[in-house]
C-alpha cells in the first residue's frame, strides 16, 4: 500500500475522536469533590463520637471503603466512574472498587486463584509501589536522622 | 483451470450455497437498529448458565441448533463444524459444540472469525471434501471484558475510539447443493501491521488490513467496486471505516458509494453509548446471518463483498508492547445465477 | 468552611488525574499508582502534611493521602524504632485500609455477582 506507518499514525490520530476534557474535568470535579467532603462529614462525625484524634482518619478510609465495595457488589460503582472518572477513581473509594471488582468477577475460577490472587490484579501495584517508595523515604529520613547528628 | 486468481483470490469451480443462516443476540443488540432481524434475542446475559463463558457457549449451541433446523439437514449430515470467538483456547465454540459430537475444526482469526470459516468451509466443499459444513463465530460482551480489559464492575473510562463487544453468535449452513444465495469466491488476507498500538482503537488497527484485501481482491478479478451491491467490513467501526475509505481513496478506489460495516450497523451511536460501534466475532456473523442474508434472500442485494475483520493481539502482546496486527478475508456472496 | 476547602482541593486533585489520563495514554490503574507514589514523595518532603491540616479529608481521601500516610508511618516507626522501620512502618500505617480492603472485598465477593453491563 502507499500509505506507511509514519503517514498512517497521523491519519489515525487526526480520524479519532477525543474525549471531551472540559467535560470530563467537570465532571470528576464534581464527584471527587463530594467524596471527599462526605469524607470530612464523617470526619466530623467520628470525632464527635468521641474516636481519638490517630483513628479518625482510618475510621473515615474504612467507612468509604466499606461504601465503595458494597456499590461495587451492587454493580453501581463502575457506573459512577464511567460518568466521573478520575474523580471516582483516585478518592480512596477508587482503591476499594479496584480491589472489589476483581474478586467479583473471578469467583468463578474458585477461592484460591480467583478470588483471592485477583484481588490485587489492579490494587497490588497500588500497595507495591506505593510501599516500596515509603521504603525509600523511610531509608532517606533514616540516614538523614543519622548524619545529621540528631 | 486453476482455480486461483491474481495473487490471493480463488473463484470456486462450482458456487456453494448458504442454505441458512441463524442469529441469538443479547439484549442490547436487541434494543439495536437491527434489533427485530435477529433470530432470537436473549434478555438474559448468563443464558442461565454458571458463568459469562458458559453463557457464550450457550449463544453458539442455539445458534447452531436453530441454523441445522433451518436448513432442513439432520446435524449427522454436517461433515464438519467450523467455528470461532475470541477467548484463550477458543472455549466458547469448544463447550458450545462438544454436544453436537461432529467433525470439528477450531479457527481464530479474532473478529474475522465468521469471514475465514466461511472461506474455508467452501473450499473444502468446492474441493468435495465435504457437502454439508457449518460454520459459526461468537462473542460476549462480559467474557471479552473479562479478558481484555478489566473485570466489569472495575469504574474507568474507555476513550471514544473503544468499540462494544457484541454479545452473539451467527451461524451458516453450507451446502454443495440449494441455496438461493451462494458463495463464489474469496480473497485470503495477509497480516498487516499498520504500527498501531492502541488496543483502546482497533478500528484503527485494522482499517489497512482490510484495506489491503478489498485492494488486492479487485486487482486480482480485475475489478470495479461498483461490480458489489455493497462490500461490508466486519467491526472497523467510525474510525476505521474513515481510514479504510482514506487509504483505499490513496490507491485510486473509491467504496464510499458501497461501503458498510457491520459494527456501525448494529448498534445506535446515539442512543446506545457504543462509541465507537459493534465489535467481536459476533458482530458480523450477526449482522450477515439476520441483515444482509436476508437482503440477499429477498433481492435488495444481488452480490456482496463480506470482508470480516480481526484484530490480532493478545493481553500480553499489547502489554509487551507490540503494535496489533490484523487481517481481513474477503468472501463473495451473491443470488445463485445472477 | 472546611467542607467548602476539602471539596475543592478534593475535586481539585480528581481534575489533575482526569487531564492526565485525557491528555496522555495513562490508564486510570497506572494514574492511581502515580498519585500514590507522588503522595509518598510529598509527604516525606513534609509539603502534604501541611495541606492535610488544611483541606482535612480533601487531601486525605484522594489516593496522595493514601501515600501520604505511608510517608508517615514509615518516618514515625523510624523515630521510635530505628532503622528496621523503614521497613515496617508504611505497612503499618496503611495496615487498617488495605485490611479493611481485603476484607470487604472478600466478603463482596462471597455475597455478590458480577452484574452485565
Amino acid at each position: 500500500m502507499k500509505t506507511d506507518k509514519k503517514q498512517y499514525k497521523e491519519m489515525v490520530k487526526k480520524a479519532s475522536p477525543k474525549s471531551s476534557t472540559a467535560l470530563n474535568c467537570m465532571r470528576a470535579f464534581f464527584v471527587g469533590g463530594v467524596i471527599c467532603a462526605f469524607g470530612e462529614v464523617l470526619h466530623n462525625i467520628y470525632e464527635a463520637l468521641g474516636a481519638s484524634k490517630d483513628h479518625v482518619g482510618a475510621y473515615v478510609a474504612i467507612t468509604l471503603i466499606f461504601l465503595a465495595i458494597m456499590l461495587t457488589g451492587i454493580g453501581k460503582y463502575d457506573n459512577i466512574t464511567k460518568y466521573a472518572g478520575a474523580g471516582a477513581s483516585i478518592p480512596i473509594t477508587g482503591f476499594a472498587n479496584a480491589m472489589s471488582s476483581p474478586a467479583i468477577e473471578h469467583k468463578k475460577e474458585g477461592f484460591i486463584l480467583g478470588v483471592s490472587a485477583k484481588l490485587f490484579t489492579i490494587a497490588g501495584a497500588v500497595i507495591v509501589y506505593g510501599t516500596l517508595s515509603s521504603m525509600v523515604v523511610g531509608l532517606v529520613y533514616f540516614l538523614v536522622q543519622k548524619f545529621s547528628g540528631g | 483451470m486453476s482455480k486461483k486468481h491474481g495473487k490471493q483470490t480463488v473463484v470456486f469451480g462450482k458456487p456453494v450455497g448458504i442454505a441458512a443462516t441463524a442469529s441469538v443476540v443479547g439484549a442490547k443488540e436487541g434494543q439495536g437498529p437491527l434489533g427485530t432481524s435477529f433470530d432470537i434475542v436473549e434478555d438474559d446475559m448468563m443464558l442461565g448458565q454458571k458463568s459469562w463463558e458458559a453463557a457464550e457457549s450457550q449463544l453458539v449451541k442455539k445458534a447452531i441448533d436453530l441454523c441445522v433446523k433451518k436448513s432442513n439437514t439432520a446435524l449427522s449430515s454436517f461433515d464438519y463444524i467450523i467455528a470461532g470467538d475470541l477467548l484463550n483456547q477458543n472455549v466458547g465454540s469448544v463447550f458450545g459444540l462438544l454436544e453436537a459430537a461432529r467433525p470439528y475444526l477450531g479457527i481464530f482469526g479474532a473478529c474475522s472469525a465468521m469471514g475465514e470459516g466461511l472461506a474455508l468451509g467452501s473450499m473444502l466443499i468446492d474441493g468435495g471434501f465435504g457437502d454439508n459444513i457449518l460454520v459459526a463465530a461468537s462473542s460476549h460482551f462480559c467474557t471479552a471484558e473479562k479478558q481484555f480489559r478489566y473485570p466489569l464492575e472495575f469504574g474507568s473510562q474507555s476513550p471514544p475510539t473503544a468499540s462494544w463487544t457484541v454479545t452473539g453468535a451467527g451461524a451458516a449452513a453450507l451446502s454443495h447443493n440449494g441455496g438461493d444465495v451462494v458463495v463464489t469466491g474469496c480473497t485470503i488476507g495477509k497480516m498487516i501491521d499498520m504500527g498501531v498500538k492502541d488496543a483502546s482503537n482497533m478500528g484503527a488497527a485494522m482499517a489497512g488490513a482490510a484495506a489491503d484485501t478489498i485492494m488486492t481482491h479487485l486487482q486480482d478479478k480485475n475489478l470495479h467496486p461498483s461490480h458489489y451491491d455493497a462490500i461490508i467490513t466486519g467491526d472497523l467501526g467510525y474510525v476505521g471505516s474513515d481510514l479504510l475509505l482514506q487509504l483505499l481513496k490513496k490507491e485510486g478506489i473509491d467504496i464510499s458509494q458501497n461501503h458498510k460495516d457491520c459494527g456501525i450497523e448494529i448498534f445506535d451511536k446515539n442512543t446506545q453509548d457504543t462509541q465507537n460501534g459493534g465489535s467481536g466475532c459476533g458482530c458480523c456473523a450477526t449482522v450477515f446471518a439476520s441483515h444482509f442474508y436476508p437482503h440477499l434472500q429477498s433481492e435488495r442485494l444481488s452480490r456482496i463483498l463480506f470482508v470480516p475483520t480481526g484484530a490480532l493481539m493478545s493481553p500480553l502482546s499489547v502489554q509487551q508492547g507490540k503494535s496489533i496486527p490484523s487481517i481481513a478475508h474477503a468472501v463473495v456472496i451473491e443470488r445463485r445465477g445472477i | 468552611m472546611n467542607y467548602l476547602w476539602a471539596f475543592l482541593i478534593g475535586g481539585g486533585i480528581c481534575v489533575v488525574a482526569q487531564i492526565l489520563i485525557d491528555k496522555t495514554a495513562i490508564t486510570s490503574a497506572r494514574i492511581m499508582v502515580l498519585f500514590v507514589v507522588i503522595g509518598v514523595i510529598l509527604g516525606g518532603v513534609g509539603l502534604y502534611p501541611k495541606l492535610v491540616e488544611f483541606a482535612g479529608a480533601g487531601a486525605s481521601v484522594p489516593l496522595t493521602g493514601f501515600g501520604n500516610l505511608l510517608a508517615k508511618g514509615v518516618k514515625e516507626e523510624v523515630d521510635k524504632i530505628g532503622a528496621l522501620g523503614i521497613l515496617t512502618g508504611g505497612l503499618k500505617a496503611s495496615a487498617a485500609g488495605i485490611m479493611a480492603a481485603i476484607f470487604f472485598s472478600f466478603v463482596a465477593s462471597l455475597i455478590f455477582e458480577p452484574k452485565a453491563k
